[in-house]
C-alpha cells in the first residue's frame, strides 16, 4: 500500500454525448506511486473519463486538479506538459519507423541543424533499462511484435516526463505471457514513483497489481474500494449491480455428424510463408470446438480459409460434404457460416456506418433487405432494434455511427449480426476481447446455445480460461500444425501451455 | 424544417461557411497590398454575375459542367477513391457527342439523345479503364488517371483531323443543328445567354447521386468500401467490381460535361493544347461541398459565379482575374484542412465563455 500524496483528482466530472451522459459527476483521487484501477461495464465512461483527463475531450462541468491546482487540459499538448501521458489501445507509431525515432517524432533533440539521434537513443536505452521495458532502440516498429510496440507507447510518454501515465486495456492486445511482463514493468513504473491509472476488464490483473479501484456504472462513479480488502466477486458484483457467474454452466455436448471436414489443408501467410501446413479438422454439428495457441501460428491463416478470405494452396474444406473451397467470403457466407473476426475495427464494421447500417453489412443484398437494389430502411432498422434488444447494446439508437460507441458494444453488434444469420457453423476469433465480465458471460451463454441448437462451433483464443470454459474438444496449434489434442476436463493450464510453446505431446490430428 | 435546422447547425457546415468567408477575406487583404480596392472589385464581381440577364444566364452555365465535375469526383471520393481522370473523361464524352453529332444525320431530338448517349457512354468507358487498370493490374488511380488525361487529348486530335477536320482552322466541324441541345427559346429571353438542356439534367443527376449513394444497394457498396474495404471484403462484397463500377459512373458524370460543352455550348471541339481543367475544379466542388449532393450545389454555384465573374473585376476595378483563383485556393484550403477552422470555432467558444463566467 502506498500512502502518498494525491497528484491528479477529478471532481465532479460529466460529460454528455447527444443522446447520453457518459460521464455523470465522477469524482477520482489518483495518489502518487499507486496504481489506480478503473472497472465498469462496456460504455460505462471509462474511456471517456481518461480522455478528458488526457486533454482530448472537455469536460461539460466539472474540475481537474493536478498537485492541488486546477487546470484547463485543453488538449493533449497541454497534458503531456502537465506530465500526463497516455497508451492507447490503438497504438499511434509510424511502422517504417525505428524506435527511436518514433519516441522523438514531434518533439526532436536538435543538434546544430541536425537532429540528436544518437543522444535521443542513448536517453532511451537510459529509460529502457531503468524500468526494464528492454526494447530496441534501433528496431523498426514493423518487425516488432505487438507486445514490444506498446513498450514503445509506454516509452514516449516516459521520454516527454509523464509522471501520470494512463492505460486504455493495455492488456486486451497482449499473450498471456506478455501480459505478466507488462504488469511487472506496472510495478516497476511505481516503485520508481510514477502513478498509473488503468483501465482493464480483466478482474484478476486489477486483483495483481492494482492498489485502488473505482468502479463506474453507467456514468455513474459507484465507489473507490481499497483492492486488498476485496475479491473478484465483490468487485464483478459491484460493476454490473448483480451477482455474476465466472463459470458459464453447461450441458454435456451432444454432437450429431461430421459438419466441417477438412483435409490436409495447407495455406500461405501474406509473407508467402506456410502459414497452414496440411492440417486436417472435423467439427460436427452440436459441439464447440476450441483452438488453443499463441498468436501467429496459423490460426488467422486458417480461418480465413474456411471463410473463404483467403485462397488455399492445396486440400479440401468441406461443409456438408459439399467443397467450399473455392469460395469467397460470401459464397462462404451463404453455406452457413458465420465469422466473428478479431480484429473488430478492420474487418468486422464499417466504423462510419450508423447501427442499423453495420446490422446488415452482411445481407442488405438479400431480397428481404433489397427490392431491385432499393434498400428497405424499415427492414433494415427493424432487424438493428432487434439486435440492440436482444444483445443488450448500449447506444443512444441505431442511427449512431457505430466509431462513437465503446469497444464492448461494438462486439456485441458484431455477434448479433453473426449469430442472427443462423449459421450451420459459426467461427468466433477472440470473440470476448475488450468485453467486461457480464458481457463475456453473455457471449459464452450464446455461443453455447448456439451448440445447443445444433450448430457447429469453432473458437479461437488467446485465453485459456476462455478456451476451458467454452470447448467441448481443444485443439492446439503450434507453428502451422495441430500439436494435441484434449479436453477441458482432462487438461490444465500447465499442459496447453507446454503445448502452446511447442513442446510436442506426440499426435497430430485433429 | 428542424432537418434543415440541424443541417445548418452542424460542424461542417460551418467549416465550409468559414472558409468561404476566409477565402474572400484574405483575398481582400492581397487586393489592399497590391494597391487596389476589394470593395469595388467585388462590387464589380457581383455586377458581373447579377448585371443583366446575359450575365446570369452565362454564370448558370459556367455553373452546369461544375455540378457534374462535382459529382464526378464526389462519388471515386466515396469510394475512397481519387479520380483526377475526369478531365480526360470530358475529352471523350465530347469526342463521343461530337462523332455522332457531326458523322451521323438523325432527326432532332433523337440526335441529341443519340449523341449525349454516346458521348456519356465514352466518358464512363474511359473511366472504367482507371478501375480496370488498378484492381485487374495493381496500377494506382492517380498515375493512369494523368496519363489517360493526355492519351484522351491526343486521341482526340487524331480523329477530329482525320475525319472532322476544318480547314484553315484548329478546331473541327460543327455539329448538325438537329443535334444540339440549347433552349433557343429561353436563350433568347436571356439575350443569347448559352443555356441547355444540360442544367436540367444537372437537377437530375443531383437528385440521383443522392438517392443512388443513400438508398440503393450499390450506393451502399460504395460508402463501404470507401470507408472500409477489408471490412467490404469480409462482408463479402465484390470489391473490385465496385471500385470499377464506381469509376465507370465517375467517368460517365465527366463524359456529360464534355456533352454538353459540344452539343449545348460551342457546337465544335477544339484542337486545344491541354484538357479544360474542369475535372480539377470539380475536385475543389467536391471537397467544399463535402461530396454531398447539396453541398455540392451549392460549390458549385459559389465557385461558378466566382469564376464567372472575375471577368467582371479586372474590366470593372482592374484586378486581374487571378485574384479569384486564389481566393477559391484559400476556400479550399481552409476547407480541406479543417483542423484550423476547428482550433478557431474553439477560441471563440472558449472565450465566449470565458466571457460568461467572468
Ligand atoms: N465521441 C463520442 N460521441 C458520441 N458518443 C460517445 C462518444 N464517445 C463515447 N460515446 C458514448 O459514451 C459512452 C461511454 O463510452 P466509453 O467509450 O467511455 O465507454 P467505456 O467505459 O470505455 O467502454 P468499453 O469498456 O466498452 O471500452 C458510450 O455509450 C458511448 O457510446
Ligand atoms: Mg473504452
Amino acid at each position: 500500500m502506498h500512502n502518498g500524496e494525491i497528484v491528479l483528482e477529478l471532481k465532479g466530472i460529466t460529460k454528455r454525448f447527444p443522446g447520453i451522459v457518459a460521464n455523470d459527476q465522477i469524482s477520482l483521487q489518483l495518489r502518487k506511486g499507486e496504481i489506480h484501477a478503473l472497472l465498469g461495464e462496456n460504455g460505462a465512461g471509462k474511456s471517456t473519463l481518461m480522455n478528458i483527463v488526457f486533454g482530448l475531450y472537455q469536460p461539460d462541468e466539472g474540475i481537474i486538479e493536478l498537485n492541488g491546482q486546477p487546470i484547463v487540459m485543453d488538449g493533449p499538448n497541454k497534458a503531456i506538459e502537465c506530465g500526463i501521458g497516455m497508451v492507447h489501445q490503438h497504438f499511434k507509431l509510424v511502422p517504417p519507423f525505428t524506435v527511436t525515432e518514433n519516441i522523438i517524432l514531434g518533439m526532436e533533440p536538435k543538434r546544430g541543424f541536425g537532429t540528436d539521434l544518437k543522444g535521443a537513443a542513448s536517453r532511451i536505452a537510459e529509460l529502457s533499462k531503468q524500468y526494464g521495458l528492454n526494447v530496441n532502440p534501433e528496431a523498426k516498429i514493423e518487425s516488432i511484435s505487438i507486445g514490444m510496440q506498446q513498450r514503445v507507447e509506454i516509452m514516449k510518454t516516459l521520454y516527454r516526463g509523464a509522471e501520470i501515465i494512463i492505460f486504455d486495456e493495455p492488456t486486451a492486445v497482449l499473450t498471456p505471457q506478455e501480459i505478466t511482463e507488462l504488469l511487472q514493468i506496472m510495478k516497476r513504473l511505481v516503485d520508481e514513483g510514477k502513478s498509473i491509472l488503468l483501465i482493464t476488464h480483466k478482474l484478476k490483473e486489477i486483483m495483481d497489481v492494482a492498489d485502488r479501484c473505482t468502479i463506474i456504472r453507467r456514468g455513474k462513479m459507484i465507489e473507490t474500494v481499497t483492492v486488498a480488502d476485496t475479491n473478484q466477486e465483490t468487485l464483478a458484483e459491484k460493476m454490473v449491480g448483480h451477482r455474476v457467474q465466472f463459470k458459464t454452466d453447461k450441458r454435456p455436448a451432444n454432437p450429431q455428424d461430421s459438419l466441417l471436414d477438412i483435409a490436409n489443408l495447407v495455406v500461405t501467410a501474406e509473407n508467402g510463408q506456410r502459414a497452414v501446413d496440411g492440417i486436417s479438422l472435423s467439427i460436427r454439428a452440436g459441439e464447440v470446438v476450441g483452438i488453443a495457441g499463441v498468436d501467429g501460428n496459423g490460426q488467422t491463416e486458417l480461418i480465413e480459409a474456411i471463410t473463404g478470405m483467403r485462397p488455399i494452396e492445396s486440400g479440401t474444406i468441406r461443409l456438408e460434404g459439399r467443397d467450399v473451397k473455392h469460395g469467397s467470403p460470401r459464397t462462404a457466407s451463404e453455406a452457413g457460416i458465420s465469422y466473428i473476426p478479431q480484429d473488430r475495427h478492420k474487418h468486422g464494421l464499417v466504423l462510419d456506418f450508423d447501427v442499423s447500417e453495420n446490422a446488415v453489412l452482411k445481407s442488405y443484398y438479400e431480397e428481404r433487405f433489397n427490392h431491385k437494389g432499393l434498400l428497405d430502411r424499415q427492414a433494415i432498422e427493424e432487424v438493428a432494434e432487434r439486435h440492440v434488444e436482444q444483445f443488450d447494446i448500449r447506444t443512444p439508437g441505431i442511427h449512431t455511427p457505430v466509431r462513437s460507441m465503446s469497444g464492448g458494444n461494438q462486439q456485441k453488434l458484431i455477434i448479433a449480426r453473426e449469430i442472427a444469420k443462423e449459421p450451420k457453423l459459426l467461427i468466433a476469433a477472440q470473440p470476448t476481447r475488450g468485453l467486461d465480465v457480464g458481457a463475456i458471460e453473455f457471449v459464452h451463454k450464446q455461443l453455447i446455445a448456439e451448440r445447443d441448437k445444433g450448430k457447429a462451433v469453432l473458437l479461437v483464443s488467446f485465453e485459456l480460461d476462455e478456451i476451458i470454459n467454452v470447448s467441448d474438444r481443444i485443439l492446439v496449434m503450434f507453428n502451422g500444425r495441430f500439436v494435441g489434442e484434449t479436453t477441458p476436463e482432462t487438461t490444465s493450464d500447465q499442459e496447453l501451455g507446454l503445448l502452446m510453446a511447442g513442446k510436442h505431446q506426440g499426435g497430430d490430428r485433429g | 424544417m428542424n432537418k434543415l435546422k440541424a443541417l445548418f447547425a452542424g460542424e461542417s457546415v460551418k467549416i465550409s461557411l468559414l472558409s468561404i468567408v476566409l477565402g474572400l477575406l484574405i483575398g481582400a487583404i492581397v487586393m489592399i497590398a497590391g494597391g487596389y480596392n476589394p470593395l469595388l472589385a467585388y462590387q464589380s464581381m457581383l455586377e458581373k454575375i447579377f448585371g443583366n440577364a446575359y450575365d446570369m444566364g452565362e454564370a448558370l452555365r459556367a455553373i452546369v459542367p461544375l455540378i457534374f465535375t462535382g459529382l464526378a469526383v464526389a462519388i471515386a471520393f466515396r469510394a475512397g477513391m481519387f479520380n483526377i481522370g475526369v478531365d480526360g473523361q470530358i475529352v471523350m464524352g465530347s469526342l463521343g457527342a461530337l462523332m455522332v453529332g457531326n458523322m451521323i444525320s438523325m432527326p432532332p431530338i433523337i440526335h441529341a439523345i443519340v449523341a449525349i448517349i454516346a458521348g456519356t457512354l465514352l466518358g464512363g468507358l474511359w473511366g472504367a479503364l482507371v478501375g480496370v487498370l488498378k484492381t485487374k493490374r495493381g496500377i494506382n488511380e492517380v498515375i493512369s488517371c494523368i496519363m489517360l488525361n493526355w492519351t484522351a487529348l491526343y486521341l482526340s486530335h487524331m480523329v477530329i483531323k482525320a475525319f472532322m477536320a476544318e480547314e484553315g482552322t484548329s478546331r473541327s466541324q460543327s455539329i448538325q443543328e438537329s443535334a444540339s441541345i440549347q433552349i433557343n427559346w429561353l436563350s433568347g429571353l436571356l439575350d443569347g445567354a448559352r443555356i441547355h438542356w444540360g442544367f436540367a439534367l444537372a437537377v437530375v443527376a443531383l437528385i440521383a447521386y443522392h438517392f443512388y449513394m443513400n438508398r440503393t444497394k450499390w450506393g451502399y457498396e460504395i460508402r463501404a468500401v470507401g470507408n472500409n474495404n477489408h471490412a467490404a471484403k469480409y462482408a463479402g462484397m465484390n470489391v473490385s467490381q465496385v471500385v470499377i463500377r464506381t469509376f465507370f459512373l465517375s467517368g460517365m458524370l465527366g463524359g456529360m460535361v464534355g456533352t454538353f460543352e459540344v452539343l449545348g455550348v460551342f457546337k465544335y471541339m477544339a484542337i486545344a493544347s491541354a484538357t479544360s481543367g474542369l475535372g480539377f475544379d470539380g475536385i475543389a466542388v467536391a471537397l467544399l461541398g463535402m461530396n454531398g449532393a447539396l453541398g455540392i450545389l451549392l460549390a458549385a454555384a459559389l465557385f461558378g459565379s466566382l469564376m464567372y465573374g472575375a471577368q467582371g473585376m479586372s474590366f470593372g476595378a482592374n484586378v486581374p482575374g487571378e485574384v479569384i483563383k486564389m481566393v477559391i485556393s484559400i476556400i479550399i484550403f481552409f476547407a480541406a484542412a479543417p483542423g484550423m477552422i476547428r482550433w478557431l470555432l474553439n477560441k471563440t467558444k472558449r472565450s465566449k465563455q470565458a466571457n460568461r463566467e467572468g
